[in-house]
């Protein structure tokens, strides 16, 4: 057996729950024993549209959380946005209809091996994963603090019962409807400096993740970012979710966000470069 | 229980199943490997690989359409002797048949591929990729040109020798697709890969300009199965003992069995695979089944089935 993909399973599995949740829809579905194998930063790819669908292509959501022990076996949380015809149509599925699912994929968020401070950066329903992540994070003894951005206050997700694993939370909209006016990552800079952080994780849109590397870049902050590229298949076959990555020694090449992510050490990957020729 | 004899031949290379990947959409293998045993299918065809590693063509390298998916990778890839290092021994340890798919920018990088592949072992044929959409330079697409078809598999044949298979990949955006594959099997080509991928675009209508970063993509998946079963009976038609690998949107076992029936000996399974890992194990099963309910006892049988003369009437 190969490393790659280890670990990745494709199931039927149903739908426990379906709850609209501000823009965004919580889905809870029943994957079994491996809820257990799932990390935070994981993926899923999931079938949409149904049989004689002409959507052929899985779609990739992130794991928000996962739980083991609950009443109906493992399961695990998405928080879906329903922008497009996939999306909306997993939306739509409601308590005990059934998916095809592979899961887990990806690369996981690393966890330190001691207590250390963790700053917790997520824009729009980005943030869902950081969620569990911080509960894990929590359980490692590491002060969790987290900011979350978006354009407006319905785009803002943040949980109740979530809050309950980081030291404090602080939210930022563009057009002021929520929290504090201006961009989540305008504070990080002043963070890093006054709290002794040693990790930046990060969820959102790439142009958040870029700007987060420009501020981490040259201190001894580590930036571990969930990156966000189009993907038709999620297991690595089709190349056509690549990021420009350089090695230790400065080579550049095109990895698969799907397998060499989504979660990647953000000073390696060529912001620069996204979406250019090499 | 019906005994079904389930293998095929492309020129003197033998496969106990008729499905195999489609280049370029399983990687190496190694991707796939997980979701079940590589040894199981008839053959991987792997990625076509260049002389040297390449970067491909920039993001958004992928569109969704209806039925389809247009892609704009550009052969990315390690370069043949990262390929020869790697890639290969993982395959041969896997115990899977192995289909080598070369892509060169001039007539004398295939020949300088075919050269590197001559004396590696574990290889059971080479697909040589004249067809692909998605280079700068549309003159590169060999396929489209019967001279520069022919010089290509010419060039790849002397260097090769008379032993292992060649493959020539072609493409269906030509006016007469049967002068092309006569002219590459009067080269010295086996058998024929068809379809690849047809030229594309979509206009993205935020940005109001093409959507992919390539501009232009190639489109798969079952909106082009139509075309290649055309394709596929129009070169069977005029050319019987060529064997064919038959491609385009195959995701069902009825899908499998139309292009055999058209005139193909094999079909690769390519996009089917982005949607769902286990696709070509399931499309293998629903194939040797429907063979099976349709009162076969071999694979051959059924080769261009859809060709033969009409049934004499009963009085």
């Amino acid at each position: 057996m190969s490393t790659i993909n280890k670990n990745a399973t494709q199931i039927v599995a149903t739908v426990v729950s379906n709850k609209r949740v501000g823009q965004y829809h919580q889905l809870i579905i029943n994957i079994g024993e491996l809820a257990a194998l799932c990390k935070p930063g994981n993926f899923v790819a999931i079938n949409v549209g149904g049989e004689n669908s002409r959507m052929i292509l899985r779609r990739a959501f992130a794991i928000s959380r996962v739980s083991t022990n609950t009443i109906s076996g493992g399961t695990l949380e998405l928080i879906v946005a329903p922008h497009g015809q996939g999306s909306r149509w997993l939306c739509s599925q409601s308590e005990g209809s059934t998916l095809d699912i592979v899961v887990p994929l990806g690369t996981a968020f690393g966890i330190p091996t001691e207590p250390v401070q963790a700053l917790l950066v997520g824009g729009g329903y980005g943030s869902a994963p950081l969620f569990g992540l911080a509960e894990v994070l929590n359980a490692k003894g590491c002060r969790v603090d987290m900011l979350l951005g978006a354009s407006t206050a319905s785009k803002i997700y943040a949980p109740m019962e979530g809050k309950r694993a980081v030291n404090s939370l602080r939210i930022y909209t563009e057009d002021g409807s929520m929290g504090q006016s201006g961009r989540v990552t305008e504070p990080i800079k002043a963070l890093i400096e006054d709290m002794n952080i040693a990790v930046i994780y990060s969820c959102g849109p790439m142009a958040m993740l870029s700007a987060i590397d420009a501020i981490t870049r040259g201190t001894h902050v580590v930036h571990q970012c969930a990156v966000e590229e189009s993907m038709a298949c999620g297991i690595g076959i089709c190349m056509t979710c690549v990021l420009p990555v350089a090695d230790e020694s400065g080579n550049i090449f095109m990895l698969r966000s799907c397998i060499d992510g989504p979660v990647m050490d953000g000073s390696f990957v060529q912001w620069d470069k996204v979406g250019e020729v090499l | 229980m019906t005994v079904l004899d389930f293998s095929t031949t492309l020129g003197n290379a033998w496969f106990p199943a008729p499905t195999f990947t489609a280049s370029g959409c399983a990687s190496s293998g190694r991707e796939l490997a997980q979701f079940f045993d590589l040894k199981d299918m008839g053959a991987v065809v792997t990625k076509s690989v260049m002389m040297k590693a390449r970067t491909g063509r920039p993001t958004p390298r992928m569109a969704e359409t209806p039925s389809g998916m247009l892609n704009s990778i550009g052969l990315q890839g390690p370069g043949i002797d990262a390929f020869l290092a790697k890639d290969i021994p993982y395959l041969v340890e896997q115990k899977a048949r192995v289909i080598v798919s070369i892509a060169g920018e001039t007539i004398e990088e295939y020949s300088t591929l075919a050269r590197k592949l001559r004396s590696v072992s574990g290889i059971s044929a080479i697909e040589v990729n004249i067809s692909c959409p998605n280079v700068e330079n549309r003159g590169l697409v060999f396929a489209c040109d019967p001279e520069a078809s022919r010089r290509v598999i010419d060039g790849v044949r002397r260097t090769i020798g008379g032993e292992l298979p060649i493959i020539a990949k072609l493409s269906p955006d030509v006016t007469d697709l049967v002068a092309i594959a006569r002219g590459v099997v009067d080269s010295g080509a086996d058998g024929l890969a068809l379809i690849n991928t047809v030229l594309g675009m979509v206009i993205n209508l935020d940005t109001m300009r093409p959507h992919l970063g390539g501009k232009t993509g190639g489109l798969s998946g079952p909106a082009i199965r139509p075309v290649a079963v055309r394709a596929i009976y129009q070169v069977h038609a005029a050319m019987p003992q060529t064997p064919i690998l038959g491609m385009g949107g195959v995701s069902s076992g009825r899908d499998a069995l139309e292009m055999i029936a058209a005139g193909a000996s094999g079909v690769s399974i390519g996009t089917a695979s982005f949607g769902n890992p286990t696709a070509i194990m399931t499309i293998q099963n629903e194939l040797k089944d429907l063979i099976i309910a349709k009162g076969f006892t071999s694979l051959r049988q059924v080769i261009g089935y859809a060709h033969r003369p009409d049934e004499a009437k009963d009085e």
